[in-house]
Order: structure tokens, then sequence, then C-alpha cells
């Protein structure tokens, strides 16, 4: 038998497609966890990179947090987490998973505002607009491709890696891999893997009709 | 009007960008400032919208300070052109056009069709409307930044450097077209450049600015190539200035004559009657009396048509007669190998013919004419220039 017959198997038993095990919930879990991570990286991250991108202070001090922050081994981190605080809702699991999607967030947030082209930001202040105005209406619509592109690096990344979750007895989709890995249900463990994978390629969809929304044809990436 | 009373600029690392400047800018009329890269151009520029902020002095439009106006009010008072444009790349084309009617309150649809009469205004086909900055050319785009300093109506126009990235053909047009717009909407214009000849063309005043921000000269552009007020002026200017300075003498009251013109289709007797007035040329031209080209009278022994179109001598470039100046006849009549140029009208038909020597003897007469009001229009400039106290 081979991967793809394992795959097939585990997604086509209908069994698996409901109840507390099923595909569902635990897609349901995954997601929650990682939006959950994502979003609270995002609310430390983004507002840190914007502001001082757009002040071009404070560029040095970010670059070391980014680099120490991609060092951390998300997974030594939450049995370190595990350990210290125990079991305390999903913290332990936040921290690493929302450790890992800062650096992305945070530097690319940063960059997008470094590099957003003078000229028009020169011109928007001598025609009269106000320094919100410029920012809102200039600054943050010009640099916004950037600024998605790492969001989709952290969405991708933190998707992936909300499966060690499992391993702390939380759900997830990482909970096919971790209970198959044990019963030697290798049909589970290659079925929850293709989930993960699926998901991730997802977020490549996701971040691509979000940027079809809310990104002006005038700066997007692919022109 | 902007005065400007004696203005400094030291920025915080010390450099001073400007000296001591004092100008007075009329209104309605392009000045342009022009000098040497560093010399304080633009600082000047950016001080009048407040973009810079002065160390000492004071700017005042229509008598008011300008420092004791509300920063962006006064800004949305004047239009602000520079450099590549500085388009808002997220914006299509109107919406760029728009900005500043919309930051006035103008609704939508009020804003959107002031936006399409500018676009017409400076040449814009109405269908680049909906394209972003990125799909225009660069001299397109430069027409979007000037559509969009002027959408407001404001009374100023500031420009730096406007037209110094696009190739000179493109330059050259985007000059026109400012003097066209200028022609029908009477702005007062500041325009920065380090471009001689296109200070020359465009001001009506021009303030020549050295190293260090001082002011070097302030005068019309005739007066500044026939008294340039010292070496460095005389310098920047460059050579050719007596030659360049005919740009202001118009052809008007050159004399014309249409004895040596035969058409194509004249007959072997007629080139002979035209050749008895000892022209040592004869201009043919076709039968609507456009010009084709000059031909010894010798070789036209079977009438106009007997030398091939191809086979006759280039007649250079036509000069307008009354609109171009004495400048461009003196080039048509030195780039044709006849040594005479040809006068056409609006139309490209011939009007007649002009020889060097006639044109020498025009710029003489002119030369005379000017040398009087000249010297009246330098003490009035002059006047203008205000002394520190
Ligand atoms: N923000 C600044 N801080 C310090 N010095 C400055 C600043 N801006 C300009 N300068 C200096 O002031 C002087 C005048 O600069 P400015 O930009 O006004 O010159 P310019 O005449 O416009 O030159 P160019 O033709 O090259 O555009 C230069 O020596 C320049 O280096
Ligand atoms: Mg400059």
């Amino acid at each position: 038998m081979n991967l793809f017959h394992y795959i097939s198997d585990f997604l086509t038993d209908s069994s698996h497609w409901h109840g507390y095990d099923g595909i569902p919930h635990r897609l349901d879990q995954h997601l929650g966890y990682s939006f959950e991570a994502l979003a609270i990286a995002a609310a430390i991250a983004l507002p840190i990179g914007l502001v001082s991108g757009h002040t071009g202070r404070g560029g040095n001090a970010l670059a070391v947090v980014a680099t120490a922050g991609r060092a951390l081994p998300s997974y030594g981190l939450l049995v370190l987490m595990f350990f210290w605080i125990g079991r305390i809702g999903l913290l332990p699991v936040m921290i690493p998973l929302v450790a890992l999607a800062v650096p992305p967030i945070l530097v690319t947030s940063y960059e997008a505002m470094r590099t957003v082209d003078p000229a028009p930001v020169d011109a928007a202040r001598g025609m009269g607009m106000g320094p919100a105005a410029v920012l809102f209406q200039v600054e943050l619509p010009v640099a916004l491709p950037l600024i998605l592109s790492g969001m989709r690096s952290a969405a991708i990344q933190v998707v992936s890696t909300a499966a060690i979750a499992a391993t702390v007895s939380l759900g997830g989709l990482g909970r096919y891999i971790v209970d198959g890995y044990y019963q030697r249900n290798y049909e589970t463990v290659a079925g929850g893997g293709a989930l993960i994978a699926l998901l991730a390629l997802a977020m490549v969809g996701v971040f691509w009709i979000l940027e079809r929304v809310v990104v002006s044809p005038g700066v997007r990436r692919s022109n | 009007m902007i005065q400007i009373e004696s203005i400094t600029k030291r920025y915080a690392d010390g450099t001073v960008a400007v000296d001591d400047l004092s100008l007075e800018i009329p209104d309605s009329s392009i000045t342009v400032l022009v000098g040497p890269s560093g010399c304080g151009k633009t600082t000047t520029l950016r001080m009048i919208n407040r973009m810079v902020e002065p160390s000492s002095g004071r700017i005042l439009l229509d008598g008011q300070d300008i420092h004791q106006q509300p920063v962006n009010a006064l800004r949305r008072s004047m239009g602000y052109v520079i450099q590549n444009a500085g388009l808002f790349p997220h914006r299509t084309i109107l919406a760029n056009i728009a900005t500043v009617p919309r930051m006035l309150g103008w609704d939508k649809v009020r804003a959107r069709k002031r936006a399409s009469e500018l676009m017409e205004r400076v040449g814009l086909d109405s269908s680049l409307a909906k394209r972003y900055p990125y799909q225009l050319s660069g001299g397109q785009q430069q027409r979007v930044g000037v559509a969009r300093a002027l959408a407001a109506d404001p009374p100023v126009l500031l420009m730096d450097e406007p037209f110094s990235a696009v190739d000179p053909i493109v330059r050259k047009v985007l000059q026109g077209e400012l003097l066209r717009i200028q022609e029908e909407l009477g702005k007062t214009i500041v325009f920065v450049t380090h471009d001689i000849d296109e200070a020359i063309r465009l001001g009506d005043t021009i303030a020549v600015l050295r190293t260090g921000g001082k002011l070097a000269q302030f005068a019309a552009p005739d007066d500044l190539l026939s008294h340039p007020a010292d070496a460095f002026v005389e310098d920047f200017l460059g050579a050719g200035r007596g030659v360049r300075r005919l740009s202001f003498f118009t052809s008007a009251g050159l004399e014309l004559t249409t004895a040596p013109i035969v058409a194509a289709d004249a007959t072997d007797a007629q080139v002979a009657e035209r050749a008895a007035a000892d022209a040592p040329y004869l201009l043919v031209t076709d039968t609507d009396g456009k010009p084709l080209g000059w031909a010894e009278p010798k070789s036209l022994t079977g009438g106009a048509s007997s030398v091939p179109a191809a086979e006759l001598i280039s007649y250079g470039r036509p000069f307008e007669s009354g609109r171009d100046s004495l400048r461009d006849a003196l080039d048509c009549a030195v780039l044709s190998p006849t040594g005479w140029a040809v006068a056409v009208d609006d139309t490209g038909r011939v009007v007649g013919v002009a020889s060097q020597l006639t044109i020498g003897d025009a710029i003489r007469r002119a030369h005379a004419e000017k040398g009087a009001e000249a010297s009246d229009r330098a003490s009035a400039a002059a006047a203008g220039l205000k002394v520190a106290p």
C-alpha cells in the first residue's frame, strides 16, 4: 500500500467525518488555534513594525528580535512552557505559535513602510493632507501588499506548526498524527499530515483572494 | 503676490541652503528659480508652502504672513508639482487628479467631473482615466501631476523640476503645453529648474541663485541675456547669449520677398521672368503653395517641374512668419544651403523668403529698438528687488 492509498482511505472513511474525533471538529480546533495565534501576533507585531517603519526608528532592535524569534524551536518552547506553566488553557501552545508568527509580520511590516516611495508621500503632504490621512490614504495602501505577504508567511507557518498542540493533549489536526503514531495506524498519520498540508495550501489561496479584494490593482505585486 | 522677505534657511546640520533671500513674485506670471545644483532652489520653493520652515525672515502671500495661516489650508491653496510627478500608485488617474477637490469636501461626482475636465486641459486622453500610474509613460504621468495640482483651481502653482525626468522632445512639448495652459489660466507660478534654456523659455521673470543660496540676478529673460549682472550669471547663461536673445525678437517686422518663388506648374517663360529678378536661386512650391525646394534658374529651363522634387536643394526648416522669432528665421537661413530662409503661414504655405542679409538688418534694427526698452525694464526689475533692512 502506498501513501496515496492511506490518504484516500482515511479521507473516504465516513466514520472520520463526524463526531468528536471527526475531521470537521479537528479542523475547527486547528483553525481556532491558528487564528488566535495569528491574531495575537498581528496585534503585537503590526503596530510595532508599522510605527518603526514609518518613523524609521528602531530598525536594528527589530532585526535582533526577529532573528532571535526565528531561532526559537517551536516544539522545544512548547515542552518548556508545558513543564513550566502547565496546561493552563491554550497558553503553552499559544506562546510558541505567537513567537513563530511575530518575526515575519514584524520584519515585513517594517520593510513595507520603509520602502514606500517618498515621492507620493511628499506630494500628499505638499497638497495639504494631514499626517493621519497621509498614513491611511497613502502609506498603508501602498505598503499593503508587503504587509499581507508577511501575514501569509506567518499564517502558513502557524497552520503547519499548530499540529504540535496535540503533543500536550490539546486538539487540532495534530491529534491524527500523534494518536495514529501511537496506535501504529499509518492511515490516520498520513491522512492527518495530508490535511495539514492542504490547509497550508489553502492559506496561500485565502491570501491570494484577500489581496485581490483589499489591494489596489495599481500596487499589486503581480503587476 | 508672494513677497519673500530676507529669508534664510539653515538646516539642522548647519548647511545654509538659502541666505538672506528677498524676492517679489508677481501675480499671474511665471517666475523661474534657476541655478546650479544645491543652490537652494528646492528649499526656497518648499518654504512657500511651508514644507520647510525658514530659520529667519518671512513670506507674505497677498500681504498675509503665511506663518500665521493654517498649514494644510495654505497648501491646498497652492498646487504642488514635483519631479517624477509623485502620483499615488494605488489610485487611478482620475482619482489622483480628484484628490484635492475631495479633500476640500467636494462630492464624488463633482470632483470626478472636474478631474475629467482637467485631463482634457492637460492633453490626456479620457481613455486613461481608469488606468493606474504604472500604466502611463513618464510624460503622461507628469501631465497628471500638473492636472492634479490644478484640480482645485489654486491661484498659486509651485513646480519643482517637473519636466527634468522626461526626454528632451517630450520636455519641449510639456513646456509648450504649460505655456498654453498659463495663457488660459494666468496662475502665479513659481517654477524651479536647473536648465537655463527652460528658464528662458518659460519665465516671465527669472531669479538666478548662486551656490550658498544667494540671489545673483532677478530679471526678465531678455534682460538677463543682454545684461548679465556678473561673471557668475554670464557663465551660467553659457555660450550663444546673443543668438539666444534673438528668441525674444519677433519675425513680424522682417522684410520678406516673393520674387524668387515659382509654383511647380510654372512654364519656362514664367521661370525666366522670375530669374530676371537676379536671384541666385528660385524656390519651387507645389501648386498648393507648400515649399518643395530650391533650384538654380538655369536648371529649370524646361519649366519649374523639370527638376524632380527629390533633387531640389533642401530649404531647411521654414519659420512661421510673425509667430516664430528672429532666432528661428536666422536658424532657418543658416540651415539652408542657399542661405535663404523660407517663411510660411500657419497652414505651411509659403508667404515669402528672406536672405541672411535681410535678417541681419532686421536684427540690427530690433537691437536698436530693444536697447531703449530694455534699460527701462532693467531698472523696473531692480526696483522690485527689495534690499534687506
Ligand atoms: N533636509 C536637509 N538637511 C540638510 N541639508 C539639506 C537638506 N535639504 C537640502 N539640504 C542642503 O541644502 C542645500 C540646498 O538644497 P536644495 O535641495 O534646496 O538645492 P537645489 O537648488 O534644489 O538643488 P538641485 O538642483 O540639486 O535639486 C544643499 O547643499 C543641500 O545639500
Ligand atoms: Mg532641487
